[in-house]
């Protein structure tokens, strides 16, 4: 019902703007010139009228209306069930809202609460025709208002971009509220987590082994929640990712902005950002099927024990995953360089290595140090490659022939299948992810300060 | 080609009439607006560089038409015209700048005392250390003031210590004329100078390379009144050690700091002479319409 209810609301607006723009023209005499603003604008200016404060209405009403119902339905209950404890109260409450959306129900119906939920319809359905009523006069003296208002006088143009921005700011938070969002909801629960689990354990413990008992008896649950293990590895498969990736991306990158002809560069810019574009799914495919046997025979070869599920495999894949990071945008920072530079110092007789080496490369330096910081915190969130190529066990090593495990991999583990909320086994994927946006955040941070310094070289 | 530049000195600069005879006072008799071809002596006794019927394609587009000039030694020689003449493009192929252009092609002779500089065994790198140049927007490199000059002696290798690089510098910022303001200062960044320091940075820059020739595009032309009197003083100083060639769109600075003037247009050498003949006694219409302001 409440969809047809926003059709009609478009209809009534779209309606609103050809009655707001030919009453402009109306009152104008039919020359527009006499108007302050173009007859688009007084169009806009009344649908906006019809549409904004109906909208409102619409939004607040069905936010408040569940609520509203419930109260009404349990003030009607009889006293006995009234007053129950709270928790009580919220179990029965429950058990009237499943009934209501007709799923599963946990007792017998009883006669109260088939009446109850009998009063709840009814009011629901009184609450819904009273939303249609309320929404549609707030649309219609929305543009009855507006009628009464557009003149050749009225700055109709003035108050459609006023809205127009309002607009575009509420646009420019929804980022900014939703990052807070997801920050507080990881932050609450890591902090139940920290009530159960000391926070220097989890920060300096040595042992991941997120296993509860549920029984007094039960055996290997010690439940240690050391999380040096799942950072080193993520340290160690980052590490081996960056060793494949900043020599690569930064020498193809030197290729394609100072040596290629535009053709190839035109040709091969775009066939390396297609990296980026496949999912991470399928490179973990490419490490565990490809790469990691590879490793696995070349270090049998050697006379090497490796791991069938090894860090260097994941981290290799990692590796090749963001050289195009590192590449387009080490390419975009040396392109930026200007002309002159290098004119400058050709003109002094420096060769093209020279040039690259002494003018180009410290003046690229800081944008080259964000685009490979931004690869890192890519690296650092990286799943999917790790969870097939890796393998689950929290070593602490160093030693990239061993399977390791990562942060994230983990809070993949802890949070798949069925979960209790209350267990710092599940807590625990908050803390960590806590941890690990602390981490990437701080990256960045000093990435966006270095690009920010490198404005400031030359100019 | 004109019919009436009968009086006109040829392309190789043989003069057609005796030197002896008294100068045209009227241009119109000597030449017309069709003729194309150099008016004045092309020639000098001591040149440093001879270039020869140069022509300057950029993909089908001829920038440069069949020009030949000398350029004397210890002169300098100013290049002006009214813009997309093609000076700062003929300008660039004294030290092969516009190899760096791919779709850029020079045919012609250019020589260097008596090398051939587009000739395949010329290092373009030597023959860049040999021809300096000056470029229109000061250009200094994001690094110190001292960095900045020491960048083209490391390159080239001219100096074994480390004392020999600092005398260097020194010197080369004192002949550039910037020592006083940037002695106590050699470790800030170029950047951080004002634009006419910037520039005589890029001179000392230059220069510290030893060239023989300094090439200069519109130095001035991004600087303030004072800026522009203290680099021209400058290049009148530095006549004594290099040739110096430079492109100005301003007449009074070409008539304040060279000996010899040449007229491009549309990618012609139009007219060359000295710089005082140039600008009293034009013998070209279209000079003397460009120098009286006429258009350009």
């Amino acid at each position: 019902m409440q969809s047809f209810l926003l059709l009609t609301l478009i209809l009534l607006s779209v309606s609103a703007y050809y009655l707001g723009r030919k009453r402009a023209l109306a009152v104008a005499g039919g020359q527009i010139r006499n108007l302050h603003s173009l007859p688009s604008f007084y169009g806009s200016y009344t649908a906006l009228w019809c549409g904004l404060p109906a909208l409102i209405v619409f939004g607040v009403w069905i936010t408040l209306q569940p609520n509203f119902l419930i109260d009404l339905v349990v003030a009607g209950l009889p006293p006995e069930l009234r007053d129950l404890s709270p928790e009580r109260l919220n179990l029965l409450v429950n058990d009237l809202k499943n009934q209501v959306s007709g799923s599963f129900v946990s007792s017998a119906p009883d006669p109260v609460m088939v009446e109850a939920v009998n009063r709840y319809q009814n009011l629901r359905a009184i609450g819904n025709t009273a939303l249609w009523i309320a929404v549609l006069s707030f649309a219609v003296g929305g543009i009855a208002y507006a009628w009464r208002r557009i003149s050749p006088t009225l700055r109709a143009r003035n108050r459609v971009e006023t809205a127009v921005n309002v607009f575009l700011i509420a646009s420019s938070t929804v980022a900014i509220f939703t990052t807070i969002g997801i920050i507080l909801s990881v932050a609450f629960e890591s902090l139940r987590f920290f009530n159960q689990v000391p926070i220097t354990e989890f920060l300096f413990g040595l042992q991941w082994s997120p296993q509860t008992a549920l029984r007094a008896d039960q055996v290997g649950s010690s439940g240690a929640f050391g999380a040096v293990p799942l950072f080193a590895g993520t340290l160690l498969i980052s590490g081996i990712a960056m060793l494949v990736a900043v020599p690569i991306g930064l020498m193809s990158a030197l290729y394609l902005s100072e040596y290629a002809t535009p053709k190839f560069r035109a040709f091969a810019k775009p066939a390396l950002e297609i990296l980026a574009g496949i999912p991470t799914v399928v490179y973990g495919f490419f490490a565990a099927l490809t790469v990691a046997p590879l490793i696995r025979e070349i270090g049998a070869a050697l006379g090497l024990h490796v791991a069938s599920e090894s860090a260097l495999a994941a981290g290799l894949v990692m590796g090749i995953m963001i050289i195009p990071f590192v590449s387009s945008l080490s390419d975009d920072v040396i392109n930026a360089v200007p002309q002159s530079m290098r004119d400058g110092s050709y003109a002094l007789g420096a060769t093209k290595s020279e040039t690259i080496k002494r003018v180009l490369l410290p003046a690229a330096l800081p944008g080259i140090v964000g685009s490979i910081l931004l690869a890192v915190s890519r690296a650092i969130g990286e799943t999917m490659i790790v969870v097939m190529a890796a393998g689950l066990s929290a070593n602490l090593t160093a030693n990239p022939l061993e399977a390791v495990t990562t942060v994230t991999v983990q809070i993949v583990t802890l949070l798949t299948g069925d979960q209790e909320f209350d267990s710092p086994k599940t807590l625990a994927a908050f803390a960590l992810g806590l941890m690990l946006f602390v981490v990437t955040l701080l990256l960045n941070i000093i990435a966006l300060h270095v690009v920010r310094k490198y404005r400031e070289q030359y100019e | 080609m004109s019919t009436t530049a009968i009086e006109t000195e040829s392309v190789l600069g043989q003069p057609l009439r005796s030197a002896a005879e008294p100068r045209q006072k009227s241009t119109i008799e000597v030449t017309d607006y069709n003729n194309r071809q150099t008016v004045g002596k092309i020639t000098v006794d001591n040149p440093k560089m001879l270039c020869r019927e140069v022509d300057v394609y950029y993909g089908q587009k001829q920038a440069i038409k069949n020009v030949s000039l000398d350029i004397g030694a210890n002169e300098v020689i100013a290049f002006i015209g009214p813009s997309g003449c093609g000076k700062s493009t003929f300008l660039r192929c004294l030290n092969r700048m516009n190899d760096t252009i791919p779709s850029a092609r020079v045919t012609g002779q250019i020589k260097l005392d008596n090398d051939d500089i587009y000739a395949k065994e010329i290092d373009v790198v030597q023959l860049r250390a040999r021809v300096g140049m000056v470029f229109q927007k000061p250009n200094p490199f994001p690094k110190s003031i001292y960095e900045n000059v020491a960048y083209g002696p490391r390159i080239h290798g001219m100096v074994n210590t480390k004392a020999e690089l600092d005398d260097l510098v020194r010197e080369s910022l004192e002949r550039a004329g910037l020592i006083k303001e940037v002695e106590k200062r050699m470790l800030e960044p170029g950047t951080s100078l004002s634009g006419g320091q910037q520039q005589r940075l890029c001179i000392a820059r230059a220069i510290a390379v030893n060239p023989e020739v300094i090439l200069m595009d519109e130095p001035c032309s991004a600087l303030d009144p004072i800026a522009t009197a203290k680099i021209e003083e400058l290049i009148d100083e530095l006549r004594e050690n290099y040739t110096i060639v430079i492109v100005t769109h301003s007449m009074q600075q070409a008539a304040r700091v060279s000996q010899r003037t040449a007229y491009f247009h549309l990618g012609d050498l139009i007219e060359i002479g000295d710089t005082d003949q140039i600008f009293t006694n034009p013998r070209h219409k279209l000079t003397e319409d460009y120098i009286t302001g006429r258009f350009g």
